[in-house]
Protein backbone atom coordinates (compact mmCIF):
# COMPACT_ATOMS: atom_id res chain seq x y z
CA UNK A 1 0.00 0.00 0.00
CA UNK A 2 1.16 3.47 -0.68
CA UNK A 3 2.16 5.63 2.17
CA UNK A 4 2.61 9.30 2.57
CA UNK A 5 5.22 9.96 5.16
CA UNK A 6 4.84 13.30 6.75
CA UNK A 7 8.27 14.66 7.62
CA UNK A 8 7.45 18.32 7.70
CA UNK A 9 5.88 18.49 11.11
CA UNK A 10 7.88 19.45 14.13
CA UNK A 11 10.75 21.50 12.84
CA UNK A 12 11.15 25.09 11.82
CA UNK A 13 8.66 26.85 14.00
CA UNK A 14 10.40 26.06 17.25
CA UNK A 15 7.32 24.56 18.75
CA UNK A 16 7.73 20.93 19.60
CA UNK A 17 4.80 18.96 18.38
CA UNK A 18 3.94 15.48 19.32
CA UNK A 19 5.27 13.16 16.64
CA UNK A 20 2.50 12.50 14.19
CA UNK A 21 1.99 9.02 12.88
CA UNK A 22 2.84 8.69 9.19
CA UNK A 23 -0.27 9.38 7.14
CA UNK A 24 -0.94 6.42 4.98
CA UNK A 25 -3.63 6.04 2.42
CA UNK A 26 -4.71 3.01 0.53
CA UNK A 27 -4.65 4.05 -3.11
CA UNK A 28 -5.62 0.68 -4.53
CA UNK A 29 -9.32 1.40 -5.04
CA UNK A 30 -8.52 4.67 -6.76
CA UNK A 31 -6.02 3.04 -9.06
CA UNK A 32 -8.45 0.21 -9.75
CA UNK A 33 -11.15 2.67 -10.63
CA UNK A 34 -8.80 4.68 -12.80
CA UNK A 35 -7.80 1.59 -14.72
CA UNK A 36 -11.42 0.57 -15.08
CA UNK A 37 -12.32 3.97 -16.47
CA UNK A 38 -9.39 3.97 -18.82
CA UNK A 39 -10.26 0.53 -20.08
CA UNK A 40 -13.82 1.63 -20.63
CA UNK A 41 -12.82 4.72 -22.57
CA UNK A 42 -10.33 2.79 -24.64
CA UNK A 43 -13.00 0.30 -25.63
CA UNK A 44 -15.76 2.81 -26.10
CA UNK A 45 -13.76 5.49 -27.87
CA UNK A 46 -14.78 6.06 -31.42
CA UNK A 47 -11.89 6.70 -33.71
CA UNK A 48 -11.59 10.08 -35.32
CA UNK A 49 -14.02 10.29 -38.19
CA UNK A 50 -12.33 9.58 -41.49
CA UNK A 51 -11.70 12.39 -43.92
CA UNK A 52 -13.33 12.49 -47.30
CA UNK A 53 -12.82 14.19 -50.62
CA UNK A 54 -15.74 15.41 -52.65
CA UNK A 55 -15.87 14.50 -56.30
CA UNK A 56 -18.68 15.38 -58.63
CA UNK A 57 -19.09 13.18 -61.66
CA UNK A 58 -20.86 14.38 -64.79
CA UNK A 59 -24.04 12.93 -66.16
CA UNK A 60 -23.56 10.15 -68.62
CA UNK A 61 -23.54 11.69 -72.06
CA UNK A 62 -26.15 10.09 -74.27
CA UNK A 63 -24.35 10.83 -77.50
CA UNK A 64 -21.64 13.07 -78.85
CA UNK A 65 -23.87 16.06 -79.41
CA UNK A 66 -24.56 16.49 -75.70
CA UNK A 67 -20.89 16.61 -74.84
CA UNK A 68 -19.70 20.02 -73.80
CA UNK A 69 -17.53 21.85 -76.25
CA UNK A 70 -14.22 22.82 -74.75
CA UNK A 71 -11.45 25.18 -75.61
CA UNK A 72 -8.47 22.89 -76.02
CA UNK A 73 -5.98 25.70 -75.56
CA UNK A 74 -6.83 25.64 -71.87
CA UNK A 75 -6.70 21.89 -71.58
CA UNK A 76 -4.14 19.77 -69.84
CA UNK A 77 -4.59 16.02 -69.91
CA UNK A 78 -3.19 13.74 -67.28
CA UNK A 79 -2.69 10.13 -68.33
CA UNK A 80 -2.57 7.65 -65.50
CA UNK A 81 -0.90 4.40 -66.45
CA UNK A 82 -1.17 1.06 -64.78
CA UNK A 83 1.84 1.54 -62.55
CA UNK A 84 2.47 4.19 -59.96
CA UNK A 85 5.33 5.76 -61.87
CA UNK A 86 3.49 5.90 -65.19
CA UNK A 87 1.99 9.34 -64.94
CA UNK A 88 2.16 11.55 -68.00
CA UNK A 89 0.62 14.79 -69.13
CA UNK A 90 0.21 16.74 -72.32
CA UNK A 91 -1.25 20.11 -73.15
CA UNK A 92 -3.89 20.99 -75.69
CA UNK A 93 -5.49 18.56 -78.06
CA UNK A 94 -4.18 15.05 -78.61
CA UNK A 95 -2.65 14.40 -82.01
CA UNK A 96 -1.34 10.85 -82.23
CA UNK A 97 1.75 11.77 -84.25
CA UNK A 98 2.89 15.02 -82.76
CA UNK A 99 1.68 15.20 -79.16
CA UNK A 100 4.54 14.91 -76.75
CA UNK A 101 3.90 13.16 -73.44
CA UNK A 102 5.81 14.37 -70.41
CA UNK A 103 6.56 12.23 -67.42
CA UNK A 104 5.42 13.69 -64.10
CA UNK A 105 4.52 12.64 -60.56
CA UNK A 106 2.48 13.79 -57.59
CA UNK A 107 5.37 15.15 -55.57
CA UNK A 108 5.74 18.77 -54.59
CA UNK A 109 7.77 19.60 -57.69
CA UNK A 110 5.84 17.39 -60.04
CA UNK A 111 2.46 18.03 -61.56
CA UNK A 112 1.61 20.53 -58.85
CA UNK A 113 4.29 22.95 -60.02
CA UNK A 114 3.14 22.70 -63.61
CA UNK A 115 -0.46 23.43 -62.73
CA UNK A 116 0.50 26.21 -60.33
CA UNK A 117 2.15 27.97 -63.24
CA UNK A 118 -0.72 27.36 -65.62
CA UNK A 119 -3.26 28.38 -63.05
CA UNK A 120 -1.24 31.32 -61.67
CA UNK A 121 -3.87 33.95 -62.39
CA UNK A 122 -6.59 32.01 -60.58
CA UNK A 123 -4.30 31.18 -57.69
CA UNK A 124 -3.37 34.84 -57.23
CA UNK A 125 -7.03 35.71 -57.03
CA UNK A 126 -7.68 32.88 -54.56
CA UNK A 127 -4.77 33.95 -52.38
CA UNK A 128 -6.09 37.50 -52.41
CA UNK A 129 -9.48 36.24 -51.28
CA UNK A 130 -7.92 34.08 -48.59
CA UNK A 131 -6.04 37.06 -47.24
CA UNK A 132 -9.21 39.15 -47.18
CA UNK A 133 -10.96 36.37 -45.31
CA UNK A 134 -8.14 36.07 -42.80
CA UNK A 135 -8.18 39.80 -42.13
CA UNK A 136 -11.94 39.63 -41.65
CA UNK A 137 -12.50 42.00 -44.55
CA UNK A 138 -15.13 39.73 -46.10
CA UNK A 139 -17.50 37.20 -44.54
CA UNK A 140 -17.18 33.46 -45.18
CA UNK A 141 -20.24 33.37 -47.44
CA UNK A 142 -18.87 36.08 -49.68
CA UNK A 143 -15.51 34.32 -49.77
CA UNK A 144 -17.11 31.11 -50.94
CA UNK A 145 -19.09 32.91 -53.59
CA UNK A 146 -16.07 34.80 -54.87
CA UNK A 147 -13.97 31.64 -54.72
CA UNK A 148 -16.33 29.67 -56.88
CA UNK A 149 -16.54 32.59 -59.28
CA UNK A 150 -12.76 32.75 -59.48
CA UNK A 151 -12.15 29.04 -60.05
CA UNK A 152 -14.96 28.73 -62.57
CA UNK A 153 -13.62 31.59 -64.65
CA UNK A 154 -14.32 30.93 -68.32
CA UNK A 155 -10.62 31.26 -69.11
CA UNK A 156 -9.47 29.08 -66.22
CA UNK A 157 -7.34 26.14 -67.31
CA UNK A 158 -8.95 22.74 -66.97
CA UNK A 159 -7.61 19.26 -66.55
CA UNK A 160 -8.86 15.95 -67.88
CA UNK A 161 -7.72 12.95 -65.90
CA UNK A 162 -7.69 9.88 -68.11
CA UNK A 163 -7.53 6.40 -66.73
CA UNK A 164 -6.96 2.86 -67.91
CA UNK A 165 -9.10 0.05 -66.48
CA UNK A 166 -6.13 -1.11 -64.40
CA UNK A 167 -5.14 2.32 -63.13
CA UNK A 168 -4.83 2.22 -59.36
CA UNK A 169 -7.55 4.07 -57.47
CA UNK A 170 -5.01 5.85 -55.28
CA UNK A 171 -3.50 7.55 -58.32
CA UNK A 172 -6.90 8.85 -59.38
CA UNK A 173 -7.44 10.23 -55.88
CA UNK A 174 -3.88 11.56 -55.91
CA UNK A 175 -4.56 13.42 -59.15
CA UNK A 176 -7.80 14.97 -57.91
CA UNK A 177 -6.07 15.91 -54.67
CA UNK A 178 -3.35 17.75 -56.58
CA UNK A 179 -6.00 19.59 -58.57
CA UNK A 180 -7.73 20.62 -55.35
CA UNK A 181 -4.45 21.96 -54.03
CA UNK A 182 -3.88 24.17 -57.04
CA UNK A 183 -7.50 25.33 -57.25
CA UNK A 184 -8.30 23.63 -60.52
CA UNK A 185 -12.01 23.00 -60.16
CA UNK A 186 -12.73 22.46 -63.81
CA UNK A 187 -11.78 18.88 -64.31
CA UNK A 188 -13.11 15.56 -65.43
CA UNK A 189 -12.25 11.92 -65.08
CA UNK A 190 -12.50 9.96 -68.31
CA UNK A 191 -11.51 6.68 -69.82
CA UNK A 192 -8.36 6.87 -71.89
CA UNK A 193 -8.81 6.72 -75.65
CA UNK A 194 -7.09 3.86 -77.44
CA UNK A 195 -4.72 6.23 -79.27
CA UNK A 196 -3.64 7.77 -75.98
CA UNK A 197 -3.13 4.39 -74.38
CA UNK A 198 -0.87 3.40 -77.28
CA UNK A 199 1.12 6.60 -76.94
CA UNK A 200 1.44 5.98 -73.22
CA UNK A 201 2.71 2.46 -73.71
CA UNK A 202 5.21 3.65 -76.30
CA UNK A 203 6.46 6.33 -73.96
CA UNK A 204 6.82 3.85 -71.11
CA UNK A 205 8.83 1.50 -73.34
CA UNK A 206 10.96 4.40 -74.54
CA UNK A 207 11.78 5.51 -71.01
CA UNK A 208 12.74 2.00 -70.05
CA UNK A 209 15.19 1.90 -72.95
CA UNK A 210 16.75 5.12 -71.78
CA UNK A 211 17.47 3.79 -68.34
CA UNK B 1 21.00 -20.93 12.42
CA UNK B 2 21.40 -17.79 14.33
CA UNK B 3 18.35 -15.76 14.62
CA UNK B 4 18.75 -12.18 13.59
CA UNK B 5 15.87 -10.12 14.71
CA UNK B 6 15.07 -7.20 12.57
CA UNK B 7 13.12 -4.35 13.94
CA UNK B 8 9.56 -4.96 12.93
CA UNK B 9 7.69 -2.31 11.05
CA UNK B 10 4.95 -2.42 8.50
CA UNK B 11 6.60 -3.08 5.16
CA UNK B 12 5.95 -0.06 3.07
CA UNK B 13 6.40 0.47 -0.62
CA UNK B 14 5.93 3.64 -2.52
CA UNK B 15 3.65 2.74 -5.40
CA UNK B 16 3.44 6.18 -6.93
CA UNK B 17 6.12 5.65 -9.62
CA UNK B 18 4.56 2.35 -10.60
CA UNK B 19 1.14 3.90 -10.90
CA UNK B 20 2.60 6.79 -12.87
CA UNK B 21 4.30 4.38 -15.20
CA UNK B 22 1.15 2.33 -15.55
CA UNK B 23 -0.84 5.40 -16.49
CA UNK B 24 1.83 6.44 -18.93
CA UNK B 25 1.78 3.03 -20.57
CA UNK B 26 -1.99 2.89 -20.72
CA UNK B 27 -2.08 6.35 -22.26
CA UNK B 28 0.56 5.32 -24.77
CA UNK B 29 -1.28 2.17 -25.78
CA UNK B 30 -4.52 4.05 -25.91
CA UNK B 31 -3.10 6.57 -28.34
CA UNK B 32 -1.22 4.12 -30.53
CA UNK B 33 -3.70 1.26 -30.50
CA UNK B 34 -5.13 0.31 -33.83
CA UNK B 35 -8.55 -1.05 -33.20
CA UNK B 36 -9.41 -4.29 -34.81
CA UNK B 37 -11.75 -3.51 -37.59
CA UNK B 38 -15.23 -4.80 -36.95
CA UNK B 39 -16.00 -4.33 -40.59
CA UNK B 40 -16.35 -7.48 -42.66
CA UNK B 41 -13.91 -6.14 -45.22
CA UNK B 42 -10.51 -4.53 -45.11
CA UNK B 43 -10.16 -1.47 -47.30
CA UNK B 44 -7.30 0.91 -46.70
CA UNK B 45 -8.27 4.19 -48.35
CA UNK B 46 -5.71 6.29 -50.25
CA UNK B 47 -4.05 9.33 -48.71
CA UNK B 48 -5.09 12.85 -49.60
CA UNK B 49 -4.85 16.32 -48.10
CA UNK B 50 -8.59 16.90 -47.91
CA UNK B 51 -9.94 17.92 -44.52
CA UNK B 52 -13.64 17.40 -45.21
CA UNK B 53 -15.14 15.11 -42.60
CA UNK B 54 -17.38 12.20 -43.35
CA UNK B 55 -20.93 13.59 -43.25
CA UNK B 56 -23.35 12.50 -40.56
CA UNK B 57 -26.06 10.97 -42.70
CA UNK B 58 -24.18 8.82 -45.09
CA UNK B 59 -24.53 5.82 -47.33
CA UNK B 60 -21.17 4.14 -47.48
CA UNK B 61 -20.08 1.70 -50.15
CA UNK B 62 -16.85 -0.11 -49.36
CA UNK B 63 -14.89 -1.64 -52.20
CA UNK B 64 -11.97 -3.97 -51.59
CA UNK B 65 -9.11 -4.80 -53.94
CA UNK B 66 -11.09 -7.66 -55.46
CA UNK B 67 -13.84 -5.21 -56.39
CA UNK B 68 -16.41 -6.61 -53.96
CA UNK B 69 -18.99 -4.02 -52.92
CA UNK B 70 -20.22 -3.74 -49.33
CA UNK B 71 -23.10 -1.58 -48.24
CA UNK B 72 -23.70 0.49 -45.12
CA UNK B 73 -26.09 3.28 -44.22
CA UNK B 74 -26.32 5.36 -41.07
CA UNK B 75 -29.40 5.68 -38.89
CA UNK B 76 -31.31 2.99 -37.05
CA UNK B 77 -34.71 4.11 -38.29
CA UNK B 78 -33.45 4.36 -41.83
CA UNK B 79 -32.07 0.84 -41.70
CA UNK B 80 -35.29 -0.64 -40.35
CA UNK B 81 -37.33 0.99 -43.08
CA UNK B 82 -34.74 0.05 -45.67
CA UNK B 83 -34.93 -3.65 -44.92
CA UNK B 84 -38.73 -3.55 -44.94
CA UNK B 85 -38.63 -1.89 -48.33
CA UNK B 86 -36.14 -4.40 -49.68
CA UNK B 87 -38.37 -7.20 -48.45
CA UNK B 88 -41.19 -5.82 -50.57
CA UNK B 89 -38.97 -5.39 -53.59
CA UNK B 90 -37.68 -8.95 -53.34
CA UNK B 91 -40.81 -11.00 -52.59
CA UNK B 92 -38.80 -14.21 -52.22
CA UNK B 93 -37.05 -12.97 -49.10
CA UNK B 94 -38.46 -12.64 -45.65
CA UNK B 95 -37.05 -11.34 -42.41
CA UNK B 96 -38.40 -11.80 -38.91
CA UNK B 97 -38.93 -8.77 -36.70
CA UNK B 98 -35.92 -9.89 -34.69
CA UNK B 99 -33.76 -9.96 -37.80
CA UNK B 100 -34.92 -6.49 -38.78
CA UNK B 101 -33.96 -5.23 -35.33
CA UNK B 102 -30.57 -6.86 -35.64
CA UNK B 103 -30.07 -5.41 -39.08
CA UNK B 104 -30.82 -1.95 -37.70
CA UNK B 105 -27.75 -2.05 -35.49
CA UNK B 106 -25.51 -4.02 -37.84
CA UNK B 107 -22.71 -2.34 -39.76
CA UNK B 108 -21.39 -2.98 -43.20
CA UNK B 109 -22.48 -6.10 -45.05
CA UNK B 110 -21.69 -7.57 -48.44
CA UNK B 111 -24.15 -10.40 -48.96
CA UNK B 112 -26.59 -10.85 -51.81
CA UNK B 113 -30.12 -10.47 -50.48
CA UNK B 114 -30.76 -14.22 -50.77
CA UNK B 115 -28.13 -14.87 -48.10
CA UNK B 116 -28.81 -11.84 -45.96
CA UNK B 117 -31.35 -13.48 -43.70
CA UNK B 118 -28.96 -16.32 -42.88
CA UNK B 119 -26.13 -13.82 -42.45
CA UNK B 120 -28.01 -11.69 -39.92
CA UNK B 121 -28.84 -14.69 -37.75
CA UNK B 122 -25.40 -16.30 -38.02
CA UNK B 123 -22.91 -16.25 -35.17
CA UNK B 124 -19.69 -14.30 -35.51
CA UNK B 125 -17.63 -17.18 -36.81
CA UNK B 126 -20.10 -18.12 -39.51
CA UNK B 127 -20.42 -14.44 -40.40
CA UNK B 128 -16.69 -14.24 -40.90
CA UNK B 129 -16.73 -17.28 -43.15
CA UNK B 130 -19.58 -15.83 -45.17
CA UNK B 131 -17.71 -12.54 -45.49
CA UNK B 132 -14.65 -14.33 -46.81
CA UNK B 133 -16.64 -16.27 -49.35
CA UNK B 134 -19.01 -13.56 -50.54
CA UNK B 135 -18.61 -11.90 -53.91
CA UNK B 136 -20.08 -8.70 -52.51
CA UNK B 137 -23.44 -7.21 -53.32
CA UNK B 138 -24.28 -8.06 -56.94
CA UNK B 139 -24.14 -5.01 -59.19
CA UNK B 140 -24.20 -6.29 -62.74
CA UNK B 141 -27.02 -5.16 -64.97
CA UNK B 142 -28.95 -8.45 -64.79
CA UNK B 143 -29.05 -8.56 -61.02
CA UNK B 144 -28.33 -5.09 -59.78
CA UNK B 145 -29.06 -5.41 -56.08
CA UNK B 146 -26.69 -2.59 -55.19
CA UNK B 147 -28.79 -0.23 -57.26
CA UNK B 148 -31.90 -1.31 -55.35
CA UNK B 149 -30.15 -0.83 -52.03
CA UNK B 150 -29.17 2.67 -53.13
CA UNK B 151 -32.65 3.67 -54.28
CA UNK B 152 -34.44 2.11 -51.32
CA UNK B 153 -31.79 3.47 -48.96
CA UNK B 154 -32.48 6.98 -50.14
CA UNK B 155 -36.26 6.46 -49.94
CA UNK B 156 -35.95 4.99 -46.45
CA UNK B 157 -33.79 7.90 -45.35
CA UNK B 158 -36.29 10.48 -46.58
CA UNK B 159 -39.18 8.58 -45.01
CA UNK B 160 -37.36 8.35 -41.69
CA UNK B 161 -36.35 12.01 -41.80
CA UNK B 162 -39.92 13.11 -42.43
CA UNK B 163 -41.16 10.87 -39.64
CA UNK B 164 -38.72 12.65 -37.36
CA UNK B 165 -40.05 16.04 -38.40
CA UNK B 166 -37.19 17.14 -40.63
CA UNK B 167 -38.21 19.90 -42.97
CA UNK B 168 -37.17 20.19 -46.60
CA UNK B 169 -34.66 22.84 -45.59
CA UNK B 170 -33.02 20.50 -43.10
CA UNK B 171 -32.90 17.79 -45.70
CA UNK B 172 -31.15 20.09 -48.13
CA UNK B 173 -28.52 21.01 -45.59
CA UNK B 174 -28.13 17.69 -43.86
CA UNK B 175 -29.39 15.23 -46.41
CA UNK B 176 -28.09 11.82 -47.26
CA UNK B 177 -24.60 11.85 -48.74
CA UNK B 178 -22.91 9.09 -50.65
CA UNK B 179 -19.47 7.96 -49.60
CA UNK B 180 -17.19 5.50 -51.32
CA UNK B 181 -14.41 3.85 -49.42
CA UNK B 182 -12.19 1.96 -51.78
CA UNK B 183 -8.84 0.36 -51.09
CA UNK B 184 -5.94 2.41 -52.42
CA UNK B 185 -4.77 -0.44 -54.63
CA UNK B 186 -8.11 -1.21 -56.24
CA UNK B 187 -8.20 -1.03 -60.00
CA UNK B 188 -10.07 2.10 -60.96
CA UNK B 189 -12.39 0.18 -63.27
CA UNK B 190 -13.83 -1.60 -60.23
CA UNK B 191 -14.54 1.66 -58.47
CA UNK B 192 -15.97 3.02 -61.69
CA UNK B 193 -18.46 0.17 -61.85
CA UNK B 194 -19.91 1.19 -58.50
CA UNK B 195 -19.89 4.86 -59.45
CA UNK B 196 -21.73 4.01 -62.66
CA UNK B 197 -24.45 2.29 -60.63
CA UNK B 198 -24.93 5.60 -58.81
CA UNK B 199 -24.77 7.65 -61.98
CA UNK B 200 -27.45 5.56 -63.63
CA UNK B 201 -29.61 6.54 -60.66
CA UNK B 202 -28.92 10.25 -61.06
CA UNK B 203 -26.49 10.52 -58.17
CA UNK B 204 -23.36 12.39 -59.13
CA UNK B 205 -21.77 13.74 -55.99
CA UNK B 206 -19.59 11.53 -53.83
CA UNK B 207 -17.43 11.74 -50.79
CA UNK B 208 -14.39 9.58 -51.34
CA UNK B 209 -13.01 8.37 -48.02
CA UNK B 210 -9.32 9.21 -47.66
CA UNK B 211 -6.59 9.05 -45.07
CA UNK B 212 -5.14 12.37 -44.07
CA UNK B 213 -1.68 12.96 -45.50
CA UNK B 214 1.07 14.58 -43.44
CA UNK B 215 0.37 18.21 -42.69
CA UNK B 216 3.45 19.48 -44.55
CA UNK B 217 1.59 18.96 -47.78
CA UNK B 218 -1.42 20.80 -46.49
CA UNK B 219 -3.29 22.97 -48.94
CA UNK B 220 -2.50 26.25 -47.24
CA UNK B 221 1.17 25.43 -46.82
CA UNK B 222 1.47 24.80 -50.53
CA UNK B 223 -0.06 28.03 -51.60
CA UNK B 224 1.84 30.23 -49.19
CA UNK B 225 5.11 28.58 -50.19
CA UNK B 226 4.53 29.64 -53.76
Amino acid sequence: MAEIIDNSGGDGKGKKKAKKPAVSMDMTPMVDLAFLLLTFFVLAATLAKPKTMEIIYPKKAQDDTTKTKVNFQLATTLLLGEKDNEIFYYSGMFKPDSTQLYLTDFSKDGFRKIMLNKNARINDRVNQLKKLLQDNMIPQSQYEEEYSKAVNDSLAPFVVVKTLPKTKYKNVIGAIDELNLVNVRKRAIQDMAESEAIALRQKVAELKLDN
Amino acid sequence: MSKVKKPKSAPSLDMTPMVDLAFLLVTFFMLTAKFRNMEPVQADPPAATSLVQLPENVMLITIDTAGRAFFDISGKGTRTKLLERMMQRYPGTSFTQEQIDQFAVMGTFGQPIENLSAYISADNETKKKMDDRTKGIPLDSLNNQLGDWILEGYAAFVEDAQANGMTKEDLKKNGLRYAIKADANTDYEKVQKVIDVFREREIFQFNMVTNLKGSETNADAVLTAN
